[in-house]
């Protein structure tokens, strides 16, 4: 095998591609988390947003009214959910699997006619020459929008979560709903809005997968993508910029063992595919052995149903 | 206005209503789907819930499969019952049942081509052994480090599936198989093989493992102190902490016997109805049990009924797609939508639904 062939400079540009899908299912999971709801479904409007965006892409040859489609589409998605678990009270850890059940079957019925088929390029923004630039220019200058979407989302649902009203009324929500209820905040509707947002951040980064990242349309093509952004939010303790750091982690062993795969390095091709779901597991365990940070950093009603009583 | 008013303890109407009610919703729905596909949505309903039965053309061939398909869905949706009731997910079952197949298939490729009675036995044990200790994995680390058992089972299919994929195309390749992927075909290996117990029935060893675990579950249940201490911790964890019941042990056995039970059930389909490890193996059964499960209200009796229903989707799935062209997915679907009209009307049994106004209210349920 030949390390040589691992450029750092590719390496880290890649792994920025490789971590948007996950990074923008795991901030709207994280918004919705700290709301105080679980929903498990994420892999489900991951990819439902995939073969939405690449059938609107496809039809319309345009790959930003496909992500446009897969935001609505991972949002529409995602009110089945908050249906289920908002008003007519249902078990969210079920619910969340119904939705991935779902998603996946009804994703694989809608991209039938899509298999095989070149999604329009999605094209780099034009920096100039600053994409000439040695070293940086690769790194930085050199991606197609959502790159940016996604590290500007992060610094959006930091601020806005901070310093904001609606930011703090979100996350009082998230604490203790009794509380928030007593005060006069509207639980279940800003909870509604909140799994509305994660099914729109899980559904754009679906379509970044199929119609940037792969690019391509096959069934269950999200392969748990959406289950590490679940971990993902555990991993950075409900903080938006430590998910982006563990989104680039991710990014980083993802295209590393690709890498490996393609260097031709002595171990099958299919123990090198484990490690970015076993690098999950340890992270996981990492972070959720210290029992005190844990229970600080989790919102204090996640995974609780909210009846008004009276 | 409509109005939610919690129940002081679930209706035992809709306890048992909700299952044939949702049923129904998902065929009415399933029809429109199938309609929206361009398909005759009776024909289509017929074809996949009365002709796998009762059709002459097709029931000869048909029949025998609703056990062969019911039997694992029930072994392994019974097992994952007794954690759901404690609140335990293990949601990996699909990769217990990886693991269990390829434990067994190892035991019986190294005794290949030796004939012995204690063969297909030591085969048993090991893919119950393989299940158990992959849901290990999970149960120790949340008891351990309290690391999420939901997260953790469920990437752990993803580990199983490579490694399944590892073994048919590696270490399990049949060495006389001219290069093609896949293990020797253990369902031809006598001592290995799980045959047919009555001829066109479809019962086999796992229908009669999958019997006895149900009959297993029912009495744990309802007449051990452990099928009392589960339903405690899913009721009342706190009350379950002051009747000392030890969280950790309760999720060691939980996800124990799921992982046992689904292993058990890999065993049995690997050395029957697959015949050999390939790379395709499993067929979703770990996904679709918690369907069963849920269905079948987490109760053993139930879950024999809902196993029997799923597998018929399989079956007439598979007609629908043979006679009508229905596409493989509309089946999953169809298994989605059973889940969601369940979760949403179960709030029927916990809540009443009133009708209320601003000045005076009327009972209307």
């Amino acid at each position: 095998m030949d390390f040589g062939s691992i450029n750092p400079v590719i390496l880290i540009a890649s792994l920025m591609v490789a971590a948007t899908p996950i990074l923008l299912a795991a901030i709207g999971e994280l918004v919705v988390e700290k709301a105080g709801v679980l929903n498990l479904g994420v892999e489900g409007m991951m990819i439902t947003g995939a073969v939405a965006g690449f059938a609107v892409a496809v039809t319309t040859q345009n790959p930003y009214l496909g992500m446009l489609a897969a935001i609505v589409a991972g949002a529409l998605v995602s009110m089945l959910f908050a249906v289920l678990t908002q008003i007519l009270m249902a078990n969210q850890v079920a619910s969340g699997l119904a939705l991935t059940l779902f998603g996946l079957g009804f994703s694989a019925l809608l991209g039938q006619s899509y298999v095989g088929i070149v999604p329009p390029r999605t094209p780099k923004l034009d920096f100039g020459p600053l994409t000439d630039l040695p070293v940086v220019g690769p790194i930085l200058f050199n991606h197609d929008i959502l790159v940016y979407v996604s590290i500007a989302l992060v610094a959006a649902v930091w601020y806005w979560l901070n310093y904001s009203r609606g930011g703090r009324v979100l996350r009082a929500v998230g604490e203790n709903h009794d509380s928030a209820h007593a005060l006069g905040y509207k639980v279940t509707r800003v909870r509604i809005l909140s799994i509305a947002f994660g099914g729109a951040c899980a559904g754009l980064g679906g379509a970044y997968l199929s119609l940037v990242r792969v690019p391509q349309w096959t069934e269950g093509m999200t392969a748990g993508a959406g289950w590490i952004a679940l971990a993902l939010v555990v991993f950075a303790s409900w903080r938006p910029w430590r998910a982006l750091a563990g989104a680039y982690l991710f990014g980083g062993i993802m295209v590393l063992q690709l890498n490996l795969q393609a260097a031709g390095f002595r171990i099958p091709v299919e123990y090198l595919a484990m490690s970015p779901y076993i690098i999950t597991i340890l992270v996981l365990v990492i972070m959720s052995s210290n029992r005190a940070r844990r229970s600080m950093a989790a919102p204090g009603s996640l995974g609780r149903s909210f009846h008004a009583a009276g | 206005m409509l109005r939610l008013e919690k129940r002081p303890s679930p209706s035992k109407l809709w306890n048992y209503a909700t299952p044939v009610v949702a049923v129904l919703l998902t065929m009415i729905a399933g029809g429109i789907l199938f309609m929206a596909l361009g398909k005759n949505p009776f024909e289509a309903i017929k074809l996949i819930f009365w002709d796998p039965l009762f059709s002459e053309q097709f029931a000869s061939y048909s029949r025998p499969q609703l056990l062969i398909k019911a039997g694992p869905l029930i072994l392994i949706a019974v097992g994952l019952s007794v954690g759901f009731r404690a609140g335990i997910w293990n949601i990996g079952a699909e990769g217990q049942y990886i693991i269990g197949a390829l434990c067994a298939a190892a035991v019986a490729l190294a005794f290949y081509p030796a004939e012995s009675w204690l063969v297909f036995p030591l085969m048993i044990i090991a893919g119950a052994a393989g299940g158990w200790a992959w849901a290990m994995v999970p149960a120790i680390l949340k008891t351990r480090f309290n690391t999420n058992e939901i997260l953790v089972s469920l990437l752990m299919v993803y580990i199983a599936e490579k490694l399944l994929a590892a073994a048919a195309t590696g270490f399990m390749r049949n060495p006389q198989g001219s290069g093609f992927p896949g293990s020797r075909n253990i369902h031809n290996y006598a001592s290995a093989s799980n045959q047919e117990l009555i001829a066109n029935t479809g019962m086999h060893w796992g229908v009669v493992a999958a019997l006895i675990a149900v009959i297993f579950t029912y009495v744990l249940l309802q007449r051990h102190i452990l099928g009392f201490h589960v339903q405690l911790a899913g009721q009342a964890p706190r009350a379950a902490r002051f009747a000392g019941v030890a969280p950790a042990r309760l999720v060691l056995m939980c996800l124990g016997l799921s992982g046992a039970f689904a292993g058990m059930a890999g065993m049995f389909e690997v050395a029957g109805p697959a015949r050999l490890i390939t790379i395709d193996f499993n067929a979703g059964y770990g996904f679709t049990a918690i369907i069963v499960a849920f269905l079948g209200r987490l109760h053993p009796v139930g879950i024999v009924l809902a196993g029997l229903l799923l597998a018929l989707t399989y079956i007439g799935g598979e007609l629908a797609q043979f006679m009508l062209n229905l596409p493989a997915a509309a089946i999953q679907v169809f298994q989605g939508m059973l889940l969601f009209f369940l979760l949403a009307l179960d709030v029927l049994s916990n809540y009443r639904v009133r009708l209320s106004f601003p000045s005076r209210s009327s009972e209307v349920v």
